[in-house]
């Protein structure tokens, strides 16, 4: 292959934007979590439990979830990026990287929806 | 006034490798700045190798690392700097010798958003006119000396100075981006919609810290951001 330095894939802006959006998204979550381990501080577990047996709850978890692998693959990838030159070697990281978000996917909704 | 200087050495047709040579050097009461220091040392010293010109810091030949942070030797105050003043290249570039480093890959950079004004309509008769609030969008941006004080304190271009445009070329590109004379606004945010060019700049602001000229590339960058986000909504 011959080599010339090859740039222009056109997804910077989206990876940009889906970054900081995906922060507030934990930004938030991770408040009202905050606010309300203050304000039932003194329920423990079954207050946790009840919480976490709301559907809003769960879908906002898993949202959130989705929202931190998201995030996680594009800071992943940029450091796969940034230190691997081989083209070959940094797809195959690439791959791997998405296999372990995609199976933490799954076990997320394992973890959050399951009995 | 007798100051003691560190300085990095490198001649590759001699040296097997970089060092650091210590000078103690007497200076004179006219001696103000570190190129006045610089200039007497290669009074005592012929091999010593440094780039300078116009000694006011507006050519920006004269950018070097001064005691571990980018600047020009020419606008840099004696009396600020602590000993012993260790000064060594830009980092991140090729060096050619001592203090002069190979600049190539950083004017590939500039060049590559293409610095000048893209207009194919019909020339008017008189100058294309701009009014003062537009004018006023380009103070901050046209100032930039081209030193590399910014681009190479910028650990992206450091480590993909082929692919990253850089603090400086990104602000030249807002230069030209928010020149309403100019109207290819649309290919120079094409040029830059890539994971490399603009968007491996992660706010860390460097360039900002170092900038001679006291610009701020970062907030140029932000702007080249916010009109691609513009473009998409």
């Amino acid at each position: 292959m011959v080599n010339r330095h090859v740039i222009g894939a056109h997804y910077g802006l989206r990876d940009w934007l889906v970054q900081r959006v995906t922060a507030v998204i934990m930004l938030v979550y991770t408040l009202g979590i905050v606010l309300f381990l203050l304000a039932a501080h003194n329920q423990g577990f079954d207050g946790w439990k009840a919480l976490f047996a709301c559907t809003w709850v769960k879908v906002l978890t898993q949202v959130t979830a989705f929202a931190l692998l998201w995030h996680a693959w594009v800071g992943v990838r940029d450091i796969w990026m940034d230190y691997i030159q081989s083209a070959g070697l940094r797809l195959t990281m690439h791959v791997l990287t998405l296999l372990w978000l995609v199976g933490s996917l799954v076990y997320s909704v394992k973890v959050v929806w399951g009995a | 006034m007798k100051m003691h200087f560190q300085l990095y050495r490198y001649n590759p047709d001699v040296d097997a490798k970089p060092y650091m040579q210590d000078y103690h050097v007497e200076l004179e009461p006219s001696d103000k700045k570190l190129l006045d220091a610089l200039v007497r040392l290669k009074a005592v010293d012929d091999t010593l190798s440094f780039r300078r010109s116009c000694r006011e810091g507006v050519c920006g030949s004269d950018a070097m690392n001064i005691n571990g942070k980018n600047g020009l030797a020419c606008i840099t105050d004696l009396t600020e700097l602590k000993q012993p003043v260790q000064i060594r290249p830009l980092p991140g570039l090729p060096v050619i010798r001592d203090l002069i480093v190979d600049m190539t890959q950083f004017f590939k950079q500039y060049h590559s958003i293409k610095p000048y004004v893209i207009n194919n309509d019909p020339a008017p008769e008189r100058e294309r006119l701009q009014s003062p609030e537009d004018r006023e969008e380009l103070d901050g941006l046209y100032e930039c000396i081209l030193c590399a004080c910014c681009s190479t304190s910028c650990p992206s271009f450091w480590w993909n100075p082929d692919k990253f445009v850089g603090p400086a070329g990104l602000l030249a590109a807002y230069r030209f981006i928010a020149d309403t004379r100019d109207t290819a606004i649309n290919e120079r945010l094409d040029n830059l919609e890539d994971p490399y060019r603009l968007f491996r700049c992660h706010t860390i602001m460097n360039c900002v810290d170092v900038c001679p000229k006291h610009l701020n590339p970062t907030k140029a960058i932000g702007k080249i951001k916010d009109l691609m986000l513009k473009r998409v909504v």
